[in-house]
């Protein structure tokens, strides 16, 4: 089978269970197409040898029954991989060899698949296009010199440019559903506490989650069955009853009721998005569904709120890199000197950034003004989901406000790059599920998304019309293979 | 409201980053635009607002504190900057 990298998640999860295709066969192929693909910088850290060992050992007693059989998977270099270096993108953690796995990684083993790398990201996951980490920007497999959005930018590459059947990314304040706009791929934020943070390395820890990226809804879905668990080793860990998310899927939503919120509809969005949006609308109607004109008036102060929360809760979680129990260390003449050198040359430029913004606003004589202020905000707008959600299912809104940009066009200028999680920053605030489906293409042919949010816990509810939608929009990703010689 | 160079210094030292003249010079002017930014909020009167703490409507679990990872001592000091089996080692601190 020589197309074995365009197979989706379900079709090679088939091929392997009716003994078409062995997990060697579909390692090595992975493998293969990665190996071609050092242009768009997907890895930080490969483990192929180790991944075709596993696969020959699963080969040879084959299980299954698992939900993810002799599957190969890259996975986003956040998550903590026992014995396999963790950088986060970070100069700091180069040398990190973690002793211990998230359980978000166990879950993916525990049901067979197999450690492929680890995937690019911006450093500790704190930006928009990739630009940020330490080991270099990572290549919109779309179109050349195009960035594939971040933070999760390696994993949204990898999975457009068929380096890896699927992937996890992780989401603070967009860092799946933007990058899986940017490519033409599906991405999943789930609800706050639904997916254990244990062994993630922590940026903002009251707006983290982890998620499923993937080629389409079903494959989602199915990962997103596999890395929800009740974690008691994560204290946010929400224990409420999992769906089998892919044996419950189903394209039938008639009637649902989903909200249009007017206040996205922002000043300057370029007339594509909108069209998007439009269409988005009449997918949805197409599939049955009955579209609810509502307000959610407090969606123009997310963005800043994000901008106290996010860098207050970094600033507190990066004080642990003092370069004396693990990590990167600069000489210094004392103790405080040696902390300060090895923050400074360790961290890169953003990190530094929104470490000095989180001190700030959680210092002395400024908390009220700022953090607590943030707080209250946060609160108003989680109200107004609240409110919208006693009219609604669920919410339908355009993913980003542009489409993918070309490396280095925004990166000096901090806010323009802030501005662009301006629609998937509300629902990290609210601690809501939301996801990113490929629903159009811009004049350049590049990909634009739509985003389903949904109520807490509801993923069900939004793969199912993110699935229904995905049949009437019927996306095509066009990638031709620029980067392979 | 504006952030000068001396707040700058101020923050990093709170921060353990160091900076030079240079660095605190951009700093000072990135975190300007951000807080011109940020001020937006000061539209909103929220005095009579509870702050948002956790969307978690759930009061944090306790568990027994119980050592669950085991012989793992070498692998920890192993990731040190600088070790000697033992000791995790810093620079001097006591003269």
């Amino acid at each position: 089978m020589s197309d074995i990298t365009k197979q989706s998640l379900s079709e090679l999860v088939q091929n392997i269970k009716d003994k078409k295709l062995s997990s060697e066969e579909v390692t090595k192929a992975f493998i293969n197409r990665s190996e071609k693909s050092k242009e768009l910088n997907a890895y930080i850290t490969e483990d192929y040898s180790s991944a075709i060992e596993k696969a020959q050992k699963f080969d040879q007693k084959p299980n299954l029954n698992l939900k993810l059989p002799g599957i190969p998977m890259a996975v986003k270099d956040l998550f903590c991989t026992k014995n396999i270096r963790t950088t986060a993108g970070s100069k700091i953690l180069n040398n990190f060899i973690p002793t211990y796995e998230s359980t978000v990684t166990q879950n993916i083993w525990n049901e067979g698949a197999i450690l492929l790398g680890k995937l690019n990201c911006d450093e500790f996951a704190m930006g928009s296009s990739n630009e940020t980490s330490f080991f270099g920007n990572v290549q919109n497999p779309i179109d050349k010199d195009l960035v594939p959005g971040g933070s999760s930018g390696g994993s949204a590459s990898a999975v457009a440019g068929q380096l890896t059947p699927i992937t996890i990314g992780t989401d603070t304040g967009g860092s799946i559903r933007q990058p899986a706009s940017f490519t033409g791929t599906v991405g999943l934020k789930p609800t706050y506490g639904s997916c254990s943070r244990y062994g993630i390395v922590a940026f903002a820890s009251s707006l983290d989650q982890a998620g499923p990226m993937a080629q389409n809804v079903k494959d989602c879905a199915l990962l997103q069955e596999v890395i929800s668990t009740y974690d008691p080793k994560d204290s946010t860990s929400i224990d409420f009853k999992r769906d089998d998310y892919s044996k419950k899927l189903t394209n039938n939503i008639k009637g649902k009721k989903i909200g249009i919120p007017k206040e996205y509809r922002v000043e300057g969005m370029p007339k594509e998005i909108e069209d998007l949006w439009q269409k988005g609308i009449e997918y949805a109607k197409d599939c049955g569904a009955e579209i609810v004109n509502i307000s959610l008036p407090h969606t123009s102060y997310a963005l800043p709120t994000y901008y106290i929360v996010a860098p207050a809760e970094a600033s507190s979680n990066l004080a642990r890199y003092d370069g004396v129990k693990y990590g990167f260390r600069a000489k210094g003449e004392n103790l405080i000197d040696m902390y300060e050198k090895t923050r400074s040359e360790g961290f890169g430029a953003e990190v530094q950034r929104r470490i000095m913004i989180g001190t700030y606003v959680l210092s002395s004589g400024y908390y009220d003004a700022y953090y607590l202020k943030a707080q209250k905000v946060r609160k108003l707008i989680k109200n107004d989901f609240d409110e919208a959600y006693k009219k609604v299912d669920a919410i339908l809104t355009p993913s980003t406000p542009s489409s993918a940009f070309k490396i280095g066009e925004k990166k000096d200028d901090p806010v323009s790059m802030y501005l662009n999680d301006i629609f998937t920053v509300p629902v990290n605030l609210a601690g809501l599920p939301g996801i990113s489906i490929p629903a159009g293409h811009d004049a350049k042919g590049y990909p634009l998304g739509l985003q389903i949010i949904g109520k807490a816990f509801d993923e069900q509810n939004i793969l199912n019309i993110a699935y229904a939608m995905e049949e009437k929009i019927n996306f095509k990703n066009k990638i031709t293979d620029w980067w392979i010689k | 409201m504006s952030i000068d160079l001396k707040t700058i210094k101020h923050i990093s030292k709170l921060s353990r980053i160091s900076v030079d003249e240079q660095k605190a010079e951009k700093l000072a002017d990135d975190l300007n635009s951000i807080f011109k930014f940020i001020e937006k909020l000061n539209e909103l009167k929220t005095e009579n607002v509870e702050p948002l703490t956790s969307v978690a409507e759930t009061t944090l679990k306790l568990r027994s504190d119980e050592v669950q990872s085991k012989d793992i001592r070498e692998q920890i000091i192993k990731n040190s900057p600088q070790d000697n089996e033992d000791y995790f080692v810093v620079p001097k601190v006591i003269e």
